[in-house]
Parts: structure tokens; C-alpha cells; sequence
């Protein structure tokens, strides 16, 4: 049995300590919202925050999560009203949606480390979440976008 | 471990529910038949089938087609609301399940592709949106006892004088009323949505997590399954040994399937373990030999001989020995894969009765056909719930239904509820490519720089050949999903002499559309040549084609407009240089100016693309806009990374690292405009591709004098001083 916090809730799990948290969110925890893209942390689909650090859950073995926190999209805010959820939504961002829930995990380390990102902080940190939609474009403007609504930017 | 009752599977009930009724209330019309044929001339479609009104006002709009990102889930309601004057916050949408009434209006089965949906259901939803309200009206002017005329309405009500009543409180009436013979649609000059536009619907359960996409389903008892396919295309299994693969926790049963070696566990990483873990021999099947460099040969050689012609005029052969001046160029475009963010998956229930699938799929009906086949059961004893698709591209529609197949093959073999899930892997190596073409063009110019004579060989796979697509894709030995852009290219009908031959060898690489087509190969060759041309000819690019598309207005709209947003008759920025392309594709006019720079070492940086397009009426811009800046980064990657290759017959790409797709820092500013038109709808979700690699390609002539003849670009080939 291993013991994981997720979204603030304690969950024992029958699993191999070398099986990636991502399974185990996925199709233990049926927490789905985390996505599998690659499976060998390219593609940025699986990001979740282990202790509040973004982290590429395919790859992340279950044990390493053992006592620390785990934040999944489904956890990021309570009702859906994150900043980046809000803006996300302002504009338009998703498409397929699929990557989405990666992109906005990492945007949301990015906002925590610097509250008015320039352009080139957003692509040094979202440069690891693929998008094959190509959404790109409105994902730098819903970053700017949910910086200013937390007062960030100037 | 945990109860299998997820969110998901609630969910997927819902739809369930509502299929059968159980749910909402109201706004059930009588029909003769529940399942009736659509696109007949005349025939009102059922409003019934597409919409469903509940006592509490909700709206629920049921989608004919899929939502992949192209953002039909919202444009689709956005019609039934605009002429039911609903009110927009009550709107939600669904997929339909899979059923002769929700046919494409014009091909006859259920599919989404070819970038139809608006333009092929305008009429359709306006009228089941126009049928409604006229019910609505119906049953308040009785209610108020006044005539129906009236009456009006607004924002989910209907209004007479001082009465008023909801959408919601008029349902269960207006469901016993029959069925207006005809309807009146409102004047364009009265629309409140169309070609206004609303933020997409999908939005919030795409930015928490609770939208459902084909890998999320969970259904009691289910078994996740990977397969373990053939290293190369049309391998077979001889042997396996599955003790280790058994042996590994988790893991359930090895079945084999026609596809491979399928291992079910119960959950996905057992069963990948389990994968690696069996001991296949295989037979490697009639591919063996599979490579790209001789496959290229083979291309070059077939271009230097007459193939299936499409379109001829005059006598090219001696036009082309007197040109003022003259060009020999051979193209060549390589393999593709689709990459949708999410791998493939579906998930298969079979009982006595039924046989459920759900999955993200493009295809229904040829689904549906081929569970039956597999199962031995009727078509209509397969039920579909579509589910959110993670990035389609084509590569969700094949003639095979490849990975629905195999998941009921798998489902079939073992007895289990199973959803089998592709890893990257086996999504790059799967096949169902972008064929790769070699194109091989010999233009002669006339004095004045037009081309008086044009020779275009081009040789690729057929998508169409060996499927049930082929009556209806295929002429005279000529596929015209492989030539088109060229054929019907207006450059070429202008041109006197021409002549466009085919040659479709077989390879054994199983290849299919890829977004946009034939399109995404021949309108790089083609506007590359034509920026040839204008070389030759010593004119500018846009000056050029101003020239030779005069006499087609809509190409001429787009261009004009993209040159005017780029500055295009002003000096670009000090270190950057320009290109433009214009090409038409699924009925739309895209016209784009791409500005770039490439360094001393060869490295391309595309700085901005400046897009237009006529697609008519754009229902929603945004949407519209959203699809070009979506088109151009889905052409980029595969300007800059993509191809498929092939080594002792297997393919050498894996995954994301050696298969790239492009990354945040490497996206360009994209400014996309929609040219003011009243002309014939087209589409929007493939259109934006096909002019970005021969825009960005004539902006990297313009920056190194060097001709991009080829892709993926290759820097060491860019190099200059």
C-alpha cells in the first residue's frame, strides 16, 4: 500500500512503488483530468504539482509522491475559478482541449514564481507542454491575461 | 481496488438517458418514423433528433458531427439558437449517437471531415432551431389565446403584449403539437449570433478537467488492453509465449487478435508491462524491404514516365521546347503522421444485445459497419457514444477503422468489457500516413513572364485505392484527393498547354488524409513554383499572382488583404524577409505572408504570419480564426520536423523526441483576417494548412536565395553567408 495526498485527500493505493503516478491518478484514483501524451516526458499532457513544483507524472514513479502533496487539475481550484481557468476560457484557448489541463498546471508554477511574465518566461516555461492543436498564440495572451487579473502586471 | 464508477461513467449515462428519453421532458415531436433520411430536397429534418428542450429551460443541441477542436460544439448551436431566439446561457450541446439521422447532408454516412460541418449543416440546424420556435410560438398563442403572429420572441421566451412564458414552461406543449409543414428562416440583416460569434462552449470542462475524451472512459468491469503489433506494415504473428507476460501483477489475459498480441490488465501500465514482457516471433510480412531512400528512387524514376492523366490542354511537349524561359524542378514532400495529442484508444462492451463502443471518432458509420462484421451483429445493434476527440486530423476517419476494429477484435477474443489504449509508439509507427509525393514540374514562360506551358507529374500513394471511398474518389485511374490543387489549380487552367499525370505506386504503407489533404503537399509545390515563376519572370511575388489570378476574384480578395495587413508594399524589417502563397481548399480562399529570418548556421524563425481567408460567411469569427492560427502551427511542425521514414522495413520514428511537433517558443505571432464576403460558404478547420510551407518557403528564397524544394527543411541545407 502506498499513501498519496491528492487535492487535499488521502488515498491508499495496491500498486508497485515503480508504476508513474500518472497511472495510478488515471486508472486508480480515476482522477482523468491529468492526460497521457508520450509516456517519457515530452509532451507535457501529465503535468501535475508534487508539493507545489510542476512535475511530468509519466514519468514520476508513484513512490516519490509517497507523503507529499499532489495537485491535479481537478484540484487546482475549488469551483473551476482559477485565474488561468478564467482566461483560459476569455480566450478561447482550448481547442481539442486535450493538452490543456498540462498547460494550464504549468502556467500556474509560472504565475506562482513570477506574477507578470514576459514573453520570453512563458516560453522558457511552457516550452516543455506540447500543443498539437496549436493554441499557442492564445495561451501567452491567457497567461498575460490571468497575470493582470491577480494584479500582477503592471 | 477503487469503484470503477467514476465521473466518467456518469457521464457517458447521461447521453444514454437522454437517447431514450428518460431525461428531458418536453419536446418530444411525433414522428413517423424515428429514424428518417436526411438531405431529401424538401424534407424538413426532425427537430427532434437534433434538439431537446427541457421543462427547465435547458437547451440541449445534439451534434451530427464531432467536436475535435474545430470548434463545431459551439458553432453548431449557435445556429439552432440564432433562429430559436434561445437563450445562449441555457445552451449546452451532446454528440449523437451513431444513426442514419444524423448522415452528412451530402456524403450519406456519418463523418466529420473535409472541413463541411457549418457550411453543410446551415440549413439544416437553422431549420430544426426555426421548426421549434414556431412550435414555441404555437403553444403560447394558445396559452394566451392570441394568434401567433402575435406573438415574439426573445432570449428562451415567447412575448404577447403583457404575456409572457418560458421556453421551459411551453416544452411539454409544443412537443404535442405536429410538426410545421414549412418554415421561414430569418433575414440575415435580423441575425443576433451568426457572424457574430460566441466564446466556445467546451471551454470550462476543458480547464478543469472533466471533459471526457475516449482514453477517460471507465465502465465496470473494464479491462485495459495494449496490443503488440507487427514491427513492420502487414506482419503477421507466427508464434507467442505469454507465460512472462501473465505472470506480471495485474495483468488479466493474452488474447491474439488479426492486428497482433493484445495483453488485457487492469489498468494500462500492467498491460504495457505485460506487452513488453510477451515473446512474439513474427512473420515480417511482404514490407520487409520497406525504405525510404529506395522508395524515393522508385518515385523519381515513375516521375520520368506518363502516368494516369487528370487534365491536359494544348501540346505541352512542343510549348515547352520555345519558352522565353523555362523551369525543371522536382519536389519532393515526405511521409506524415497525424500526432493527435491524444493516442488512440476505444473501448468495447459486448452483449448478447449490443455491441457499445465509445471512442473519438471521425466515422461512424464505418464503425458501425465493421463492429457488425467482427460481431456478426446488425449495423444498427452497434451503438457509438462519441466522446470528446483529442485532436482528429484525419487520423480518426480510416476505411478500416483500424483502432475501433481491432478494439472490438480485442473485446470479441477475450469476452471483456476492454479499452484498448495506443502508447505513442504505437500511434508515430501505426501507419495511416500522409502518403509522401514527388512532384517533377517543367514550365516554359512566354515573353511577358506567363506560363504558356506547364508538365506536372506528380507521384504518390492513393488514399483511396482498396477502400469502399473508391468509386466515388477515383477516375480514370486518377485519385483526386492526389492532384488536387494541382488540376484544378486556376493557375494551370489558365495555362495553354498543360498537362498533370499520376503515378499511385503501392507500397504497402497503409497512408490517409491528413488535415487538408492532398492540399497539404500540392499547394506547397504549386505556390513554391509559382514564386519560381515570378523569379524568372523578374516580377514580385504578389505583383505576379495579382497577374495571373485576375480573372479569379476570390484568390485575389485573400491576397489582397493579407498583403495589405502585411505592409507588403513596404520594406519588410531590417533582417527579415517575406513570402507569400494563396491557395484554395475545401472552398475557402487562404492567402499567407510569412516573415522570417534564417541564421548564418541555417536555423529558421518565423517571426509573424499575416493570414486571410474567404470562407464566405464566417458564422464565427473567432472560430474561423482560431482554425488559421491552428492550421499554420500544424503546417509549421511539419515545414520544420515532419517525417515519417522507413528502414529495413520498419519506421524509424518513436515518439515526440524524434518526431517533434512545435513548441511554444518557436510559434509565431499569427494576425488572422477574414475577408468581408457574401460568397459561397467553404470550410476553415484545413485551410489554414496549406499555405504556410510555401509561404514560409519563398520567404526563406527571399532571405538565402536558396529554393526549398523539399521538407522537412534541413538547416545544413539553409546555411549562407
Amino acid at each position: 500500500m502506498i499513501t498519496l495526498t491528492v487535492n487535499r485527500k488521502e488515498h491508499a493505493v495496491e500498486a508497485d512503488p515503480a508504476t508513474p503516478l500518472l497511472w495510478v491518478l488515471r486508472d486508480m484514483l480515476h482522477l482523468t483530468g491529468t492526460k497521457y501524451g508520450c509516456g517519457m516526458a515530452q509532451c507535457g499532457a501529465c503535468t501535475v504539482h508534487l508539493d507545489g513544483e510542476a512535475i511530468r507524472s509519466c514519468v514520476t514513479p508513484v513512490s516519490r509522491a509517497e507523503g507529499k502533496q499532489v495537485t491535479t487539475i481537478e484540484g487546482l481550484s475549488p469551483d473551476g475559478t482559477h485565474p488561468l481557468q478564467l482566461a483560459w476560457i476569455e480566450d478561447d484557448v482550448p481547442q481539442c482541449g486535450y493538452c490543456q489541463s498540462g498547460q494550464i498546471m504549468s502556467a500556474a508554477v509560472l504565475l506562482r514564481e513570477k506574477s507578470d511574465p514576459s514573453d520570453e518566461d512563458i516560453d522558457l516555461a511552457m516550452s516543455g507542454n506540447i500543443c498539437r492543436c496549436g493554441t499557442y498564440q492564445r495561451i501567452r495572451c491567457a497567461i498575460h491575461r490571468a497575470a493582470k487579473m491577480n494584479g500582477g502586471a503592471k | 481496488m477503487s469503484t470503477p464508477l467514476s465521473i466518467g461513467r456518469r457521464g457517458f449515462l447521461k447521453t444514454g438517458a437522454l437517447l431514450t428519453g428518460g431525461l428531458v421532458i418536453g419536446f418530444t415531436v411525433p414522428l413517423a418514423k424515428r429514424v428518417q433520411a436526411q438531405g431529401e430536397p424538401g424534407k424538413l429534418p426532425s427537430p427532434n433528433a437534433f434538439l431537446r428542450i427541457g421543462a427547465d429551460g435547458s437547451i440541449l443541441v445534439l451534434l451530427a458531427h464531432v467536436e475535435m477542436g474545430q470548434g463545431i460544439w459551439t458553432t453548431l448551436p449557435m445556429l439552432i439558437a440564432e433562429e430559436l431566439d434561445a437563450d445562449w446561457s441555457k445552451v449546452k450541446a451532446e454528440h449523437a449517437p451513431a444513426a442514419p439521422t444524423y448522415f452528412h447532408t451530402a456524403f450519406g454516412i456519418q463523418i466529420t471531415g473535409g472541413s463541411t460541418t457549418t457550411h453543410s449543416e446551415f440549413d439544416r440546424y437553422r431549420q430544426v432551431g426555426a421548426m421549434a420556435r414556431a412550435l414555441l410560438v404555437e403553444a403560447a398563442a394558445k396559452k394566451f389565446g392570441v394568434k401567433p403572429e402575435d406573438c415574439k420572441t426573445e432570449n428562451g421566451q415567447v412575448i404577447s403584449g403583457s404575456n409572457k412564458a418560458s421556453y421551459g414552461e411551453l416544452a411539454e406543449a409544443a412537443a404535442k403539437l405536429p410538426k410545421p409543414e414549412k418554415v421561414t428562416l430569418k433575414d440575415p440583416k435580423d441575425w443576433k449570433l451568426i457572424g457574430k460569434g460566441k466564446k466556445r462552449l467546451d471551454s470550462p470542462e476543458k480547464v478543469n478537467g472533466t471533459a471526457k475524451f475516449g482514453i477517460d472512459v471507465q465502465l465496470p468491469d473494464m479491462l485495459t488492453a495494449v496490443v503488440a503489433r507487427p514491427p513492420g506494415f502487414g506482419g503477421k504473428v507466427k508464434s507467442f509465449d505469454a507465460t512472462a507476460a501473465k505472470a506480471v501483477p495485474g495483468v488479466r489475459e493474452v488474447v491474439q487478435v488479426p492486428s497482433g498480441v493484445a495483453v488485457l490488465a487492469d489498468h494500462f501500465w500492467a498491460a504495457k508491462l505485460g506487452r513488453e514482457a510477451l515473446k512474439i516471433d513474427w512473420d515480417p510480412g511482404p514490407n520487409a524491404g520497406l525504405d525510404s531512400k529506395k522508395l524515393r528512387q522508385e518515385f523519381r524514376k515513375l516521375a520520368g514516365t506518363d502516368g494516369a492523366t487528370a487534365v491536359k490542354a494544348g501540346d505541352v511537349v512542343k510549348e515547352l521546347e520555345n519558352g522565353a524561359k523555362t523551369i525543371d524542378a522536382e519536389y519532393f514532400l515526405p511521409y506524415l503522421a497525424h500526432s493527435p495529442m491524444e493516442p488512440l484508444n476505444c473501448t468495447v462492451r459486448i452483449t448478447p444485445e449490443k455491441c457499445e463502443i465509445w471512442a473519438g471518432t471521425q466515422l461512424q458509420t464505418v464503425d458501425q459497419g465493421h463492429a457488425a462484421r467482427i460481431t456478426g451483429m446488425k449495423p444498427e445493434q452497434v451503438d457509438i457514444h462519441t466522446t470528446f476527440l483529442g485532436g482528429g486530423f484525419g487520423r480518426r476517419a480510416t476505411a478500416t477503422s483500424d483502432f475501433i476494429s481491432e478494439a472490438v477484435e480485442v473485446a470479441k477474443a477475450s469476452g471483456k468489457t476492454v479499452k484498448v489504449v495506443w502508447t505513442r509508439e504505437d500511434d508515430v509507427r501505426g501507419g495511416y500516413y500522409r502518403p509522401a509525393f514527388l512532384h517533377h514540374a517543367k514550365i516554359a514562360l512566354d515573353e511577358d513572364g506567363h506560363p504558356k506551358a506547364w508538365k506536372h507529374v506528380l507521384v504518390g500513394q492513393s488514399i483511396a485505392a482498396g477502400t469502399p471511398f473508391e468509386p466515388m474518389m477515383i477516375k480514370d485511374g486518377v485519385d483526386a484527393t492526389s492532384v488536387e490543387g494541382v488540376s484544378d489549380s486556376p493557375y494551370m487552367k489558365d495555362v495553354p498547354n498543360h498537362r498533370v499525370d499520376l503515378h499511385s505506386p503501392k507500397t504497402g504503407v497503409p497512408v490517409l488524409w491528413w488535415r487538408s489533404v492532398g492540399h497539404s503537399h500540392t499547394a506547397f509545390v504549386m505556390e513554391s513554383l509559382i514564386d519560381e515563376l515570378a523569379h524568372a519572370a523578374g516580377k514580385d511575388p504578389v505583383e505576379y499572382r495579382r497577374m495571373l489570378l485576375k480573372d479569379h476574384p476570390r484568390h485575389l480578395a485573400a491576397l489582397n488583404l493579407a498583403a495589405e495587413k502585411a505592409e507588403w508594399d513596404k520594406p519588410p524589417k531590417e533582417g527579415v524577409s517575406r513570402g507569400v502563397a494563396v491557395h484554395e481548399s475545401f472552398g475557402s480562399f487562404v492567402a499567407q505572408v510569412a516573415e522570417v529570418s534564417v541564421s548564418k548556421e541555417g536555423e529558421l524563425k518565423v517571426h509573424r504570419v499575416v493570414c486571410a481567408i474567404d470562407c464566405g460567411l464566417a458564422v464565427n469569427p473567432d472560430g474561423v480564426k482560431a482554425q488559421m492560427e491552428s492550421g499554420i502551427i500544424f503546417a509549421l511542425t511539419a515545414v520544420k520536423y515532419g517525417q515519417i521514414t522507413f528502414e529495413d522495413g520498419k519506421v524509424k520514428q518513436r515518439n515526440f523526441h524524434d518526431y517533434p511537433i512545435l513548441r511554444m517558443h518557436e510559434a509565431p505571432l499569427i494576425e488572422a483576417h477574414i475577408v468581408q464576403s457574401t460568397e459561397k460558404m467553404g470550410g476553415a478547420g484545413e485551410c489554414g494548412v496549406p499555405p504556410l510551407a510555401p509561404a514560409v518557403g519563398n520567404a526563406i528564397f527571399a532571405a538565402t536565395g536558396k529554393r526549398v524544394r523539399e521538407l522537412p527543411l534541413r538547416p545544413d541545407e539553409l546555411k549562407h553567408a
